[in-house]
């Protein structure tokens, strides 16, 4: 279909401004732009069609099945929505004086207080736009407190093999050396190789719980010990977290700090890649390192308090607020008995799709599993040709958004399931039977896979020429 | 009470029977029982229309202004109604990152138009598909050039006290020396920079207008920069550079900026979005995703996320940024934005801005003990002297619905945008006047 630009005609447009009521003022010639600026001309009708063109092109979550594995692509609530568009939250100046802002100032002290309690911290800060902001924001509290203690040896974090590429690399940005330590035959961290890695070195670990193969490692105290014991910190992801809300608390596993997803574990969409929301909770003895603008109530009214040795500010102002408020919206409605109820039945989808795929596909880790589960299909490629990319590209004209493919790294032609609570019995029955299809049909069928997908908007692209023949704007 | 789970007890039970287990206890086995919670304490659950009263009474907590003259980072412009109409369609709220390009057509598409947008606005080669907001953005410049040959990096202090904090939070971490710039009568000071600006310095860091709303001499800056080797980095706002000098012609290597003033509401900081643009020598130290023309395997034009090499999915600790998302949704925001006032709408709302400015500026300076601190010329803020406290004029401001301009040192900091009228302008000022009589 045509980009806006091409649909641009000189002279089009929207009228949006009035004409201006005070005498216009000019820049002196020299300050001002020469370069002509191009943008499109076209009328309002031109884009709402647009608009609805391209939409008929993506996938949404209100399209179909979405289970994306480690991305808890859940339903998200439209009442969130209408509360984040309340004009009382949508028009609050950031820099308001705080005794105008104290509404805004409640929703992040309720949403710390009840955070706080599904992940087992004592204080958390919100100016995380993301997982990724949150694990950099984690890792410099990390830093930050081993230097106040003048420790200044601590250079390295540790990090499973099967972590998300998002740890290794914000370690990086704390200029740490990342040190992966192995899985074992379980998916889980291997505890005798960990001993062999902790030393005086070890500024802290990251891990996720359950880890990124769907399962519980059931060390986990004896590994947040280990790294306890050689002077280093825990960090949770908390990509996982909806497995596990109000069964565990990362706190009670023996983290220090954790981010958990407002847009994966507490409904707010994920909007295309964003924004999110990553909020980091800490345990008292790291508080003092959050990032500024923390929300504290003092005399029954709310304030800003700028936390001693602060790192600093990972962002501008208090972080992604409206989506705060509606994670905060989520919170409210499902409560303590639906968060309860979230995690299980996230576990219970899961444990079903997988236990029904069992029986012909090849689970890694095969067992209970938690909110997502593995499958290989390294003996389907061996023996047919036919890919974990064809299996996604397939799935694709049926209408199922692909599972996570290629993984984690530590398991070959992996494709990962997270079908999340939101998912009806028959949402999973018919994913299931299809899977089950596909399989069959995979044995003598290997060219049509190759071929797939044949029905979306476009079939398969050219990634190679893409990043080759470099085309990143439109020309005018 | 309020529930997403679609499955009935009854099926639940025929699952549990499915795995082969008698309860959903038994799926936690994995989790040892002494670590297990007891009870979540929360609140229990409400309905739907119970939260919408407790959420709607939490918002009325908060004042409306219905007059803000305050900006310093966050901008109080008009959102034309297509904007929120668009950004609502529910495939764009709530799609995953485009992985699977062959069903994410419209959301890469969507982003390959931004980056058009950000390339023509800021005069530059290459946008990535924007990060989490202008702070952010201005961080991730400064880290593009890390380079241990040269452990420094330089911010004038004319920018926005909290990009520097954000820039400075970000280096520490990474190991970079940032040093800031002094100023003088509220713009960068050129002979302090020419010290500083040597041989162990990286990348400038300036922002247009900066934190006063002052118009610099960006070209010099550059010129500096460069003839020390170091590479430089603008942070400029997208309304004001449709009528200023573009970052490419100013000479920056980077540009980068908060994209809030394009059609995103003030919403107490957040959601915002950070720009980021590049020329082409320097694209493949951009963070963040960038999306590329291709083609599919029947010749179709088609859209997929490209240059990946540098993402950390894949470089894990050797990528360029720790990034993963973008602000997709901010970024769609910010192309209707400027797709419905097209390039004459959005440069009217500039000179709006300007002009308007200047009247504030010109009409609160006639009132006595009033005048401008600096003298540079500005876009569409400015600071003013106030000869009482603040605090007490704000107050009376406030009185009246108005948000008065941003305390900074000993004055104020006004914003005037095209949402003031003459009228509410005409009223500021005679607020003032009268608070400032006695």
């Amino acid at each position: 279909m045509n980009l806006i630009f091409e649909k641009s005609r000189t002279g089009r447009g929207c009228s949006i401004l009035p004409k201006s009521d005070v005498p216009m003022y000019s820049l002196d010639d020299k300050i001002t732009r020469k370069t002509e600026l191009h943008l499109p001309q076209v009328a309002e009708v031109d884009i709402s069609r647009h608009y609805t063109q391209l939409i008929k092109r993506t996938h949404g979550l209100n399209n179909g099945f979405y289970p994306l594995g480690s991305c808890t692509m859940k339903y998200n609530p439209k009442v969130n929505e209408e509360i984040a568009s309340l004009p009382a939250f949508k028009k609050i100046h950031p820099l308001q004086p705080a005794h105008s802002v104290q509404g805004c100032m409640e929703v992040i002290a309720n949403a710390e207080k009840y955070l706080c309690e599904i992940s087992g911290m004592d204080s958390m800060t919100f100016q995380p736009a993301a997982g990724a902001h949150g694990e950099l924001t984690g890792i410099l509290m990390i830093k930050a407190y081993h230097e106040a203690r003048g420790d200044f040896k601590r250079t390295k974090i540790i990090v499973p093999d099967a972590a998300h590429g998002t740890n290794p690399a914000s370690a990086t940005m704390g200029n740490f050396t990342t040190v992966s330590v192995p899985s074992n035959a379980e998916g889980c961290v291997d505890i005798e190789k960990l001993r062999e890695l902790v030393g005086d070195d070890t500024a802290g670990l990251m891990l996720t719980n359950p880890n990124t193969v769907g399962i519980f490692d059931k060390n986990i105290l004896e590994i947040t010990k280990i790294i306890h014991d050689a002077g280093g910190l825990n960090y949770y992801d908390g990509a996982n977290l909806n497995a596990v809300m109000g069964v565990v608390r990362p706190g009670d596993m023996g983290f220090d700090v954790v981010h958990m997803n407002l847009h994966k574990t507490f409904s707010t969409p994920h909007g295309g890649g964003g924004p999110g929301s990553g909020p980091v909770g800490c345990k008292k003895f790291l508080a003092p390192f959050m990032p500024v603008y923390h929300v504290v109530e003092r005399d029954g009214s709310y304030d800003f308090d700028m936390p001693v040795q602060t790192i600093g500010s990972v962002k501008a102002f208090y972080g992604n607020f409206l989506v705060v408020v509606k994670a905060l919206t989520y919170i409210l409605n499902i409560g303590a008995e639906g968060i309860l109820e979230a995690s299980q039945n996230a576990v219970l989808n899961a444990n079903y799709m997988r236990a029904l795929l069992s029986k012909t596909y090849d689970i890694a880790f095969d067992g209970i599993c938690m909110h997502e589960f593995v499958i290989s299909l390294e003996g389907l490629k061996k023996n047919t040709g036919v890919s974990a990319l064809d299996v996604a590209k397939m799935l694709l004209d049926r209408g199922i958004h692909p599972p996570t493919m290629y993984f984690p790294l530590i398991v070959h032609e992996a494709l990962m399931f997270e079908p999340t609570e939101t998912e009806s019995k028959e949402t999973l029955d018919e994913a299931v039977d299809l899977l089950l299809s596909i399989y069959e049909a995979a044995q003598n069928n290997e060219e049509q896979f190759h071929q797939a997908p044949l029905h979306t908007p476009v079939r398969r692209l050219d990634e190679v020429g893409a990043a080759r023949n470099l085309v990143l704007r439109y020309q005018f | 009470m309020g529930s997403y789970i679609p499955s009935t007890l009854a099926e639940r039970k025929e699952m549990l029977a499915s795995i082969g287990v008698n309860s959903l206890d038994d799926l936690y086995v994995q989790v040892p029982a002494a670590m297990k919670l007891k009870k979540l304490d929360l609140p229990v659950g409400k309905s739907e229309l119970e939260v919408v009263n407790i959420m709607e009474e939490l918002s009325l907590k908060n004042k409306v202004f219905s007059a803000i003259f305050r900006g310093a980072g966050a901008y109080n412009h008009y959102i034309p109604a297509i904007v929120k109409s668009v950004t609502s369609k529910e495939e764009f709220v709530t799609a995953y990152t485009p992985y699977q390009a062959e069903i994410s057509q419209g959301i890469l598409q969507s982003i390959f138009e931004y980056q058009t947008m950000i390339c023509e606005l800021t005069g530059m080669d290459v946008s990535n598909a924007s990060v989490y907001d202008g702070a952010s953005a201005a961080a991730e410049a400064v880290l593009m050039f890390k380079d241990k040959k040269k452990p420094k990096a330089l911010i004038s202090g004319s920018v926005n006290p909290m990009v520097i904090r954000t820039v400075q939070t970000y280096c520490k971490g990474s190991g970079i020396e940032l040093v800031v710039v002094p100023t003088t009568g509220g713009v960068t000071d050129i002979e302090a920079l020419e010290k500083m600006a040597d041989s162990t310095v990286s990348c400038v860091y300036m922002q247009q207008p900066n934190y006063y709303g002052i118009i610099e001499d960006a070209e010099k800056i550059g010129e500096i920069s460069h003839s020390a080797g170091a590479k430089y980095i603008m942070g400029v706002n997208p309304i004001a550079v449709t009528i200023i000098k573009t970052p490419a012609e100013y000479g920056a290597d980077v540009a980068v900026g908060e994209g809030q003033p394009l059609g995103m509401p003030l919403a107490f900081g957040g959601p915002y979005l950070g720009f980021m643009a590049t020329t082409k020598p320097i694209m493949r130290k951009l963070p963040g995703r960038i999306v590329g023309e291709t083609k599919d395997v029947d010749g179709k034009r088609a859209y997929v996320l490209t240059l990946q090499a540098r993402e950390q999915h894949i470089r894990r600790e050797k990528a360029s940024s720790n990034i993963c998302s973008n602000q997709a949704l901010c970024a769609l925001t910010a192309s209707v934005f400027m797709t419905a006032m097209g390039a004459d709408g959005i440069k009217e709302m500039a000179n709006q801005c300007l002009s308007k400015a200047h009247y504030t500026a010109k009409s609160i300076c006639e009132i006595k003990g009033f005048e401008m601190k600096f003298s540079g010329e500005f876009f569409h803020e400015f600071v003013t002297t106030c000869p009482i406290k603040t605090n007490i004029l704000m107050a009376e401001l406030e009185k009246k619905g108005i948000l008065g301009g941003y305390p900074v040192d000993d004055g104020i900091l006004w914003c005037v945008t095209e949402m003031n009228s003459k009228a509410q302008i005409d009223t500021l000022v005679s607020i003032i006047k009268e608070v400032c009589k006695g």
